[in-house]
């Protein structure tokens, strides 16, 4: 088996008497889409934060190809081809969708410390900035104010965000939320093209979605993993259907 | 879905060179006018409104300075006075020891003080950008109202210490006998003085529009907007603020510097908190982060402070009436009623 790009190795988080993450580890390989599921208060979010930077697990330790995480900041980890995406998007509203793709491409390139040459007419910057957004299929909309998109495609705008890192792997924090079935449809279209180029860490609610897209499952409940396959396993595991299937998948 | 190459072309109007915006043009515009009033001035033999003219222009070079920290970083300094001060001082403390032929502050082994203008300009900077990189580092861990009280204590400090310092002047503040000089220009001329002021004025918008348009410019506003955006796209937001915060103290001190030679005098009221004060309303007035926001904001508060203060003592209430009327109303500031809604490209 290949190497993974992504593994979380004996992951544990405490918040005074609350227990969020009890000992989890789960990898992402090359080439595969690895759904996180798991109801409402089961640790997703905890798990993401402490993966993205912003919480610091309290044991245990992430690797992007191989190299531990856990000292580094949030944008140092996107340097290192952490692309993420938020379960509330966060762009910045007044600007066009260029330029909030633009600035991950000019965090990949190395330097903001740059006075000089207008970031416009810097070919460097515009084109690959473009193509992540073509990839996402918003090359039309790419001199669009955010403020002026609609929800389905502010999501497609912060997964071109993270492309635009070059990332190694996509870290997904429940991109369907909010969308209708048609947006939701859409965007799982363009997530299964994606995946060939990078692998995604995807957390999702959306059931439909996940086993569509997911190669692999990890079932989360109260901050651990209860059950881990493919998508046929996790539909047929009985604990998986208690916890947190119900009715819906029966 | 167009492929990239045929994509590109078509964005022409943002990759070539553009019209000149409404904005750009009130800039000049209002550069002009600032030029034109003081050079009628000086032919009709007016040197008061000449020198009104530079107190505008240096007032609005110490916005300038402010703005590119609360404007387009979104860091609400209420301690800009620190800066404008300390570059006061410089030139006041470089005057000094030249005039007294004396080592500076008085230790021999340093070397004498200076009257140059460029050797105290860029000792103004360079003593800004130190201190500025000081109050920074320690008040960037914070933000909003902390942020205010952070900068504001550290331009009381440094209000009190100018203060208790006598060699100075203490309370009574330092007097520069004679303007401090360039090779070349005689800068006791009203218009020469007036025409450097314009120039390093310029100079700092000219800057300011490079560097805003450049990447640092694009980190910038989104450290401004989303923090979090910038820091998932792989950029630290603190270093880039603390950098914004840096320039923006060393834009404000040399008009610090400029300052105390236009008045041949500095004193301690050049660093209490009523003037850093001051320098928020003027930026407040013209447009929060608008480029020539500082020039407008200048124009108008001198013009009221001259015009309305000769009427009555109470000018002030008047100023308060018309900043409340800007921040309730035309929250774009002067340059927002006259170019419209900030626009990003």
């Amino acid at each position: 088996m290949r190497d993974p790009i992504l593994a979380l190795d004996g992951l544990d988080k405490s918040f005074g008497a609350l227990h969020a993450t009890r000992q989890v580890s789960l990898d992402l390989r090359p080439g595969e889409i690895h759904a996180l599921i798991g109801p409402n208060g089961a640790g997703k979010s905890t798990l993401i934060a402490q993966i993205a930077g912003t919480l610091k697990p309290d044991r245990g330790e992430i690797y992007l190809e191989r190299q531990a995480l856990s000292s580094l900041s949030v944008a140092e980890r996107a340097r290192l081809g952490l692309g993420r995406s938020f379960q509330v998007s966060s762009l910045a509203e007044p600007l066009s969708v260029l330029r909030n793709v633009m600035v991950g491409v000019q965090a990949v390139q190395g330097s903001s410390y740059r006075f000089w040459k207008p970031i416009r007419s810097d070919a460097d910057l515009v084109e690959p900035a473009l193509r992540a957004i073509e990839q996402m299929g918003l090359g039309h909309r790419a001199d669009t104010a955010v403020s002026d998109l609609s929800h389905g495609e502010r999501r497609q705008v912060e997964v071109a965000c993270a492309l635009a890192l070059k990332p190694k792997a996509l870290l997904l924090d429940e991109p369907m939320a909010g969308l209708g079935p048609e947006g939701s449809a859409k965007l799982t279209e363009l997530l299964e093209g994606l995946k060939t180029r990078v692998p995604i860490l995807l957390i999702e609610h959306d059931m439909d979605a996940v086993f569509r897209l997911a190669d692999r499952i990890s079932v989360l409940v109260d901050g651990e993993v209860v059950a881990h396959g493919d998508s046929e396993a996790i539909r047929n595991n009985p604990h998986v259907r208690e916890a947190y299937l119900g009715e819906e998948a029966c | 879905m167009t492929s990239l190459e045929s994509h590109i072309p078509s964005r022409s109007p943002s990759l070539g060179r553009r019209p000149l915006s409404r904005e750009t043009v009130i800039g000049w515009g209002l550069i002009l006018v600032l030029v034109a009033a003081a050079v009628f001035a000086h032919l009709a033999g007016e040197p008061f409104y000449v020198n009104l003219a530079s107190r505008i222009a240096i007032v609005a070079l110490a916005g300038v300075g402010l703005n590119l920290a609360l404007g387009f970083g979104g860091m609400v300094s209420f301690g800009h006075a620190a800066f404008f001060g300390i570059g006061g001082y410089v030139a006041g403390i470089g005057a000094f020891h030249a005039f007294d032929q004396s080592p500076l502050f008085g230790l021999s082994g340093l070397p004498a003080g200076s009257d140059l203008m460029p050797v105290l300009w860029l000792s103004a900077l360079l003593v800004c950008g130190l201190v500025a990189y000081a109050i920074g580092a320690i008040s960037l861990g914070t933000s909003g109202v902390y942020f205010i009280m952070i900068t504001l204590a550290f331009a009381q400090m440094i209000y009190y210490f100018a203060v208790s310092w006598p060699t100075y002047g203490g309370e009574d503040g330092l007097p520069i006998y004679i303007r401090n000089s360039l090779p070349g220009l005689d800068t006791n001329n009203p218009l020469v003085f007036f025409t450097l002021c314009m120039a390093l004025l310029g100079l700092a918008l000219f800057l300011t529009q490079r560097w805003m348009n450049a990447r640092f410019g694009a980190a910038l506003t989104m450290a401004r907007l989303n923090e979090t955006r910038l820091a998932t796209a792989g950029v630290e937001p603190r270093p880039i603020r603390l950098a914004a915060f840096v320039i923006s103290g060393m834009i404000t001190g040399v008009a610090g510097a400029l300052f105390a030679d236009l008045n041949g005098f500095v004193g301690p009221s050049m660093l209490s908190w009523h003037r850093s004060g001051e320098i928020m309303v003027i930026v407040i007035l013209g447009g929060v982060g608008r480029l020539c926001g500082p020039l407008a904001g200048a124009i108008l508060f001198v013009m009221m402070e001259t015009l309305l203060g000769g009427l009555t003592e109470y000018w002030q209430l008047f100023l308060g009436v018309v900043l409340l009327a800007v921040v309730l109303f035309a929250r774009g500031g002067v340059m927002g009623l006259l170019a419209g809604r900030e626009r990003y490209a």
